[in-house]
């Protein structure tokens, strides 16, 4: 949105990152402060267009006068701040945050945990093989979803997304507690039994595909899934008069998955069903 | 606000109705109001004013019906306008709610407390149990650690159905026999197992109330100075100054709180338990001045689920003390109203870190949140608060009474003022004892009637506090001596483990208490503390050799990177075990 | 829904309560077609309770007197016996509307579906003139647009008085400009819009007609008479993604291809942000981009315009509409888009009109007028033959009628039911699902119906997103409203009847769910 609330106004504060002076507008996160210092932070519960919840610790950083590591998506960058992100002790929890997941958790697709994994050296066997894992069934109730959470990370984005940062159809939540908690319809019932409207804003935010769209399932199934031969285009969607923007992704000129960029003013990357599933008109009567 | 979705069930006229009697019990009327049949009230803010209703309402409907029942949480998420998925994730939560229907969800719950030094009876109690047909829950400590004798068994704790809860040990009627005796001149129990914990006449009488009096004659601002001059440090386990936490309150203006944290789940503390249920008006009192100190309108008490007696007290005294004037609107005519709700939790070690406390209250799951923002300016339903433990708030009477200067004058330099302490275990006569900081571990077992058998290891400050070995005797129990130890008081907990201790028993159930507790918010601790506890059980009885860098790695990533005080202590008295060589 | 959570209140008034109601901190279900009198309510008690902003009245508006004068009939007794809604409650959302610090009034087609449409929109333009809720961050009249470029229809000049950038036809100096560039001569008198179409139809003045991407002979209002116009034309060419029902009907059809993912342009949204689309995949088999489709129809007419991309054409247009001459395509991509009007490259575009109320000297325009304008109900009353309301829309996982969404097979579609009021269906004695005959003064359908308890007595409703199983707009209302030309969709009278016992059992068997 063009800057015109005249209430928005900024200053900037400057916080040292690794030795290097960083000024970021007032309300930055020490990430964006990394992120500013060009300083690549990993992230795993963290998007753009939801709220911090700082629950996966994989972006932690050493604070001066801090006791512990602090997660700088959501630890405001403060004047004077002094932070390091590559310390001993941050490298070892990031490293640990990753071989906990990973021993626990199938990261088999989970394409932007992967070069984190090789960063820290990460070793996700050592805790041994007879380890408690999600250990959970793939789930497909529907034409449109499929939900494994054998890969969840339980990093509460799709909650959010469902919630109160983007939906608000509340259609699951966090449930159970501990290592046992799982993300979930009331008593677990079937998504098309449940609240669940089928935006695909879960989909959309899931850093670990435990959350699919079936298309993208079934040909990952055939084993025809081809993120290298896909391309993507940025378009706007042909229902109602919001203007989302959506970003077709086609393989073999095909539209096989469908995005919204999360930076985009009108709805920060939040789509509802017509602008995720909608497009399937566009291939008809084609020969599948 | 939301939209609700919700399935077919529907609730029993019974479930409605106890879920109906909750809220009137409670103030609250539903969040939409159909005011005809073409208006209807809803939205946003009735909604988030009501939310805090969630507990109590499933509460009802657990006692009611046994379990969380679909068409009772159908019911709750009209009245309210809570999704029921949410609720669904907030029941799930905890111990003391079931959320499926599984057989013998309609029969009386008991919990059998298999943390130490219950653990050594468990077992035998679990099979008796059983045997007799009993549904049995193997629940963590349940803060009775003084009743776990060969002679008592472990702890129990019967969740009814269509009942009220109950502990079996509990004497809801006469004066509870403190161990210690009253000629020491004790001060914050001085009332306990004297005066009748019912009767507001008799706290009067053994001059309840003056305090507030004096509080009000010197103003909030002066009592505000009194506790910070007395250096009165929190005594739930970080002892953070109160002081600083009241002043910060004080200094913010609009709605604020006084929350009293008397979810006491650390394993080995029932300190708590003990004035609640003995000396409740004292707690009462000692919460409306600070509730006069900082400007609050507003005082809650979180008292855990599983201490039915204690809740019973307080709510009498809180019925008691409005009565009379001392809850409430312009409290012993002053112009100063201060309210005071109690909300029980429903069994969540987590729901005793302040910011979970306050999620949980609320009626969200109890996750703890991060800090900052501090509970100061951003606590209950966000607004600032003062949270505080209960024997931290009766040291305010004293202090009020006679003076910062003179509280200071108690004590040592660092550690001011009394201290209970737990004891337990092998220890001849177990109970909350009070001193004036200052004595030795040593002298501390004394008061108990010294150790039972040949010491080998004291768990001090609870599941998330450290072994000390026997060379530890002489050290005072004092902040100070304690932290130069490695150590910590935590919460008081003073348990003692002679050398027939199993301590490899005793650790694994530790880790595995931890990797209950865990709320499973953030990584470390959600993965950290199984993996810890799958080392420990894969270990168990032989030597750790390689695994105790495992253990390291896996404490280091806990301490440095979980968002709460759980993880952070999580692997502490593990370690300590290792480092002592019991295990 | 981040403004509610942030603390905004919202009151949501519709016959129905919505999905959006159920957010809201009060809904108001006024009797269908009582807007006007719900809004004059709300004006006089504005006015009753001297909560309007007279600065703003005396400097930006004209004709407060008049206007005070002929809402002041509408006390809080006479609103409420008109609306069916307490007059506390009216009272309630008037005062809270005034004394706001911002508010907006947003609203859509069950505002302009009637047969006085422009007097439920311009009662709704008095109420942000009474109180200065317009021209302001955060304050405004929000039509919200029902399709992803029916903004940028108008804009383009598919109006037929206006050229692009909503220059009138009749304006001599702006014809001349436009025939400059397009090398013709232009008509200098106004068209006709689609609603006259149909009655130049049935006149016979009209015996041609050339569809692009429409669907009347399903989404018009009393769709019998539609589709016998239809059928009745000498030349019928229709240019569509799909053999649609009009395009079935049509001599000559044109396979085109999909605007958003096959062909590259703009589309404007409801916040007149003009956006662009691109080409994601080939159109398939013989389709064409519609530019080559008019383009080779205008060669073989005899003008050959080779073949202009599209960003060829915008430039055009930008030179010729003052609303778009900032907007490059350069600009609409680095920039998100951009919202008109925006007159030059260095314009940041607009994200709210009218700031020029707030002006000292109002821009150099003249002060906005208040409009008189009166209560009246929907055309077709109610009647012991047609005793029910009828009222239509949308439902979320479905657009128009279907010829995209069916294409997606939705876990959430319920398919055609009649929603009813559970009190009507017991009086009728009818059970959830059934099929029923529901009937209007112009035709009948058979559908089954839904227990829907958020919806008043007396009140049905379905959607039209499902033509080839209920042409629901044999039911409709074609009243229209001469000013705007759009029909009474949103009101009709109808009646509910029982069928055959044996025809129920049928019917049961084949019942529509999801996927239909």
């Amino acid at each position: 949105m063009t800057a015109t609330d005249p209430n928005l106004t900024e200053t900037a504060v400057t916080i040292s990152v690794n030795g290097n002076d960083v000024a970021v507008p007032a309300g930055s996160s020490i990430l964006d402060a990394c992120t500013a210092a060009g300083i690549d932070t990993p992230t795993i519960c963290y998007a753009e267009n939801l709220t911090p919840v700082n629950a996966c610790r994989v972006c932690v950083v050493e604070v001066e006068n801090s006791r512990t590591l602090v997660p700088s998506c959501s630890r405001t960058a403060e004047e004077g701040m002094v932070v390091q992100t590559d310390s001993d002790r941050v490298r070892h929890s990031r490293k640990m945050v990753l071989e906990f997941l990973g021993s626990g958790v199938d990261l088999s697709q989970a394409d932007e945990i992967a070069p984190w994994m090789e960063t820290y050296g990460a070793d996700p066997t050592r805790f041994g093989d007879d380890v408690e894992t999600m250990n959970e069934s793939v789930r497909i109730e529907d034409d449109l979803y499929v939900r494994d959470y054998d890969k969840c990370v339980l990093c509460y984005k799709c909650v959010e997304a469902c919630g109160d940062d983007a939906q608000h159809t509340f259609a699951i939540s966090m449930s159970g507690r501990g290592f046992g908690a799982r993300i979930a319809t009331e008593f677990d019932v079937t998504l098309p039994e449940s609240a669940c409207v089928y935006c695909g804003n879960c989909v959309a935010v899931c850093p670990t595909n435990a959350l699919q769209f079936k298309t993208e399932f079934d040909l990952r199934k055939a084993d025809n899934w081809r993120e290298e031969d896909q391309s993507v285009t940025q378009t706007v969607c042909s229902y109602c008069g919001v203007g989302c923007n959506l970003e077709l992704h086609t393989q073999d000129e095909r539209i096989v998955k469908v995005t919204s960029p999360n930076d985009h003013s009108v709805t920060s990357g939040h789509l509802c069903i017509k602008g995720r599933f909608g497009w399937q008109y566009v291939h008809a009567g084609a020969d599948d | 606000m939301p939209d609700l979705h919700l399935t077919e069930d529907r609730a029993s006229v019974a479930e409605s109705a106890a879920i109906d009697q909750t809220l009137a019990d409670l103030g609250v009327t539903p969040a939409i109001v159909v005011e005809t049949e073409r208006v209807v009230r809803g939205g946003v803010h009735r909604k988030n004013e009501r939310r805090h209703a969630l507990l109590p309402c499933l509460h009802a409907l657990q006692t009611e019906s046994g379990w969380i029942s679909r068409g009772g949480t159908n019911y709750i998420a009209e009245k309210l306008n809570i999704p029921p998925a949410e609720i669904y994730g907030v029941a799930s939560f905890y111990e003391m709610f079931r959320v499926d229907e599984a057989p013998g969800h309609d029969d009386d719950v008991v919990h059998v407390c298999v943390d130490s030094p219950c653990l050594q009876y468990a077992e035998a109690k679990i099979a008796e149990l059983t045997a007799a047909g009993k549904h049995v829950h193997r629940s963590p400590c349940l803060g009775q650690c003084d009743r776990a004798t060969a002679d008592h068994g472990p702890a129990l704790f019967i969740q009814g159905r269509g009942a009220e809860n109950s502990v079996p040990s509990d004497d809801a009627t006469g004066l509870w026999d403190l161990p210690q005796k009253h000629e020491f001149g004790i001060t914050l129990l001085k009332n306990v197992g004297r005066i009748d914990p019912t009767s507001l006449d008799a706290y009067v009488g053994a001059g309840g109330y003056k305090a507030l009096a004096k509080a009000f004659g010197m103003g909030a601002d002066q009592v505000i100075e009194e506790v910070t001059t007395a250096g009165l440090m929190g005594r739930g386990g970080a002892a953070f100054p109160t002081g600083i936490k009241w002043r910060g309150v004080a200094a913010e203006s609009g709605t604020k709180h006084i929350v009293v944290n008397a979810d006491e789940s650390e394993p080995g503390t029932f300190k708590d338990r003990t004035i609640m249920e003995n000396d409740p008006f004292a707690l009462i009192e000692a919460m409306t001045i600070a509730g006069f100190a900082t400007g609050a309108q507003k005082g809650w008490i979180y008292i855990r689920g599983e201490y039915p007696l204690a809740t019973l007290r307080l709510q009498n005294a809180i019925d008691e003390a409005r009565a009379a004037g001392f809850v409430g609107d312009g409290i012993a005519r002053s112009s100063f109203n201060f309210d005071i709700e109690i909300r029980r939790g429903a069994g969540a070690y987590i729901c005793g870190e302040e910011t979970a406390l306050f999620n949980s209250l609320e009626g969200f799951r109890g996750e703890p949140r991060q800090k900052p923002p501090f509970p100061t300016t951003n606590g209950l339903f966000d607004q600032p608060t003062a949270i505080n433990n209960p024997e931290t708030l009766l040291n305010v009477l004293p202090i009020v009474l006679d003076g910062g200067e003179a509280y200071k004058a108690l004590g040592t330099e660092g550690s001011s003022g009394y201290k209970l302490f737990c004891l337990s275990g092998d220890v001849a006569t177990p109970g909350t004892y009070e001193v004036t900081f200052g004595p030795t571990l040593r002298e501390v077992l004394e008061l108990a009637g010294g150790v039972q058998g040949t010491l080998r290891a004291v768990l001090l400050g609870g599941a998330a506090g450290s072994f000390v070995g026997p060379d530890a005797l002489d050290m005072p129990l004092t902040m100070e001596a304690t932290r130069a130890a490695g150590a910590s008081l935590g919460s008081g907990v003073v348990m003692a483990f002679n050398d027939t201790t199993d301590f490899s028993a005793v650790c694994i159930r530790i880790a595995e208490f931890f990797r209950n507790e865990s709320c499973g918010q953030c990584v470390p601790c959600r993965v950290g503390a199984v993996r810890q506890h799958e080392v420990l059980v894969r270990t168990a009885g032989a030597q750790l050799n390689g695994e105790v860098t495992l253990l390291n790695d896996i404490d280091q990533a806990m301490k440095d990177a979980s968002i709460c005080g759980l993880g952070h202590t999580a692997s502490t008295a593990v370690l300590s075990a290792i480092e002592l060589g019991l295990i | 829904m981040t403004g509610l959570d942030n603390g905004a209140r919202m009151y949501a008034v519709d016959p129905r309560r919505t999905s959006s109601a159920k957010f809201a901190d009060l809904w108001l279900g006024l009797e269908l077609g009582s807007d006007v009198a719900l809004a004059n309510t709300v004006a006089n008690h504005i006015i009753t309770k001297d909560l309007v902003n007279h600065e703003f009245i005396a400097h930006s508006t004209e004709g407060y007197e008049a206007f005070k004068e002929s809402v002041s009939t509408y006390t809080l007794e006479r609103g409420a016996a008109l609306t069916g809604l307490p007059a506390e409650v009216i009272a309630e959302m008037a005062e809270a509307y005034a004394t706001a610090e911002k508010a907006q009034i947003l609203w859509t087609l069950g505002i302009t579906e009637h047969h006085n449409a422009v007097d439920n929109v311009l009662a709704l333009c008095n109420l942000a003139l009474l109180t200065g809720h317009i021209g302001r961050w955060g304050s405004g009249l929000v039509p919200l647009r029902g399709q992803n470029n029916v903004q940028g229809g108008g804009d383009m000049g598919a109006l037929p008085n206006k050229f692009p950038g909503f220059q009138n036809v009749t304006d001599d100096a702006h014809r001349a400009k436009f025939e400059a560039v397009y090398g013709v001569e232009l008509p200098a008198e106004d068209g006709i819009h689609l609603t006259l179409m149909f009655e130049a139809m049935e006149r016979g003045d009209i015996t041609a007609a050339y569809v692009i991407g429409e669907n009347p002979a399903d989404s018009e209002a009393d769709i019998q008479h539609a589709r016998k116009m239809l059928s009745g034309l000498d030349l019928l060419v229709v240019q569509d993604i799909f053999m649609t029902r009009t395009a079935e009907l049509a001599d000559v059809v044109l396979p085109a291809s999909v605007g958003w993912a096959e062909c590259e342009g703009t589309v404007t949204s409801s916040e007149r942000r003009v956006q662009r689309v691109r080409a994601a995949v080939p159109p398939p088999g013989e389709a064409w981009h519609d530019q080559d489709i008019i383009g080779e129809l205008a060669r073989r007419m005899g003008y050959d315009w080779g073949h202009p991309t599209s960003e060829d054409l915008w430039e055009e247009l930008r030179s010729l509409s003052p609303l778009h001459g900032g907007m490059t395509y350069e600009r609409l991509e680095a920039e998100g888009g951009l919202q008109w009007p925006c007159p030059d490259v260095d314009h940041p575009g607009s994200p709210f009109l009218h700031g020029w109320l707030w002006e000292d000297d109002l821009g150099g325009r003249g002060p906005a007028p208040f409009s008189t304008v009166e209560h009246a109900g929907p055309k077709e009353e109610l009647t012991e033959q047609f005793p029910i309301r009828l009222t239509t829309g949308r439902s979320l996982d479905s657009y128009n009628t279907g010829v995209q969404s069916g294409g997606y097979d939705s876990p959430i579609r319920y398919g055609d039911a009649l929603d009813i009021n559970p009190a009507d269906a017991a009086r009728l004695e009818l059970d959830d699902g059934e099929r029923v005959l529901v009937s209007s003064p112009r035709g009948s359908v058979e559908m089954p119906i839904r227990f829907q308890p958020d919806i008043p007595v007396g009140l049905t409703f379905t959607t039209f997103h499902f033509p080839e199983l209920v042409d629901i707009n044999k039911l409709t209302n074609d009243a229209w409203d001469k000013r705007s030309g759009t029909a009474e969709f949103k009101a009709a009278s109808i009646r509910i009847e029982k069928l055959p016992a044996e025809t129920r059992e049928q019917a049961a068997v084949v019942e529509p769910i999801a996927g239909a």
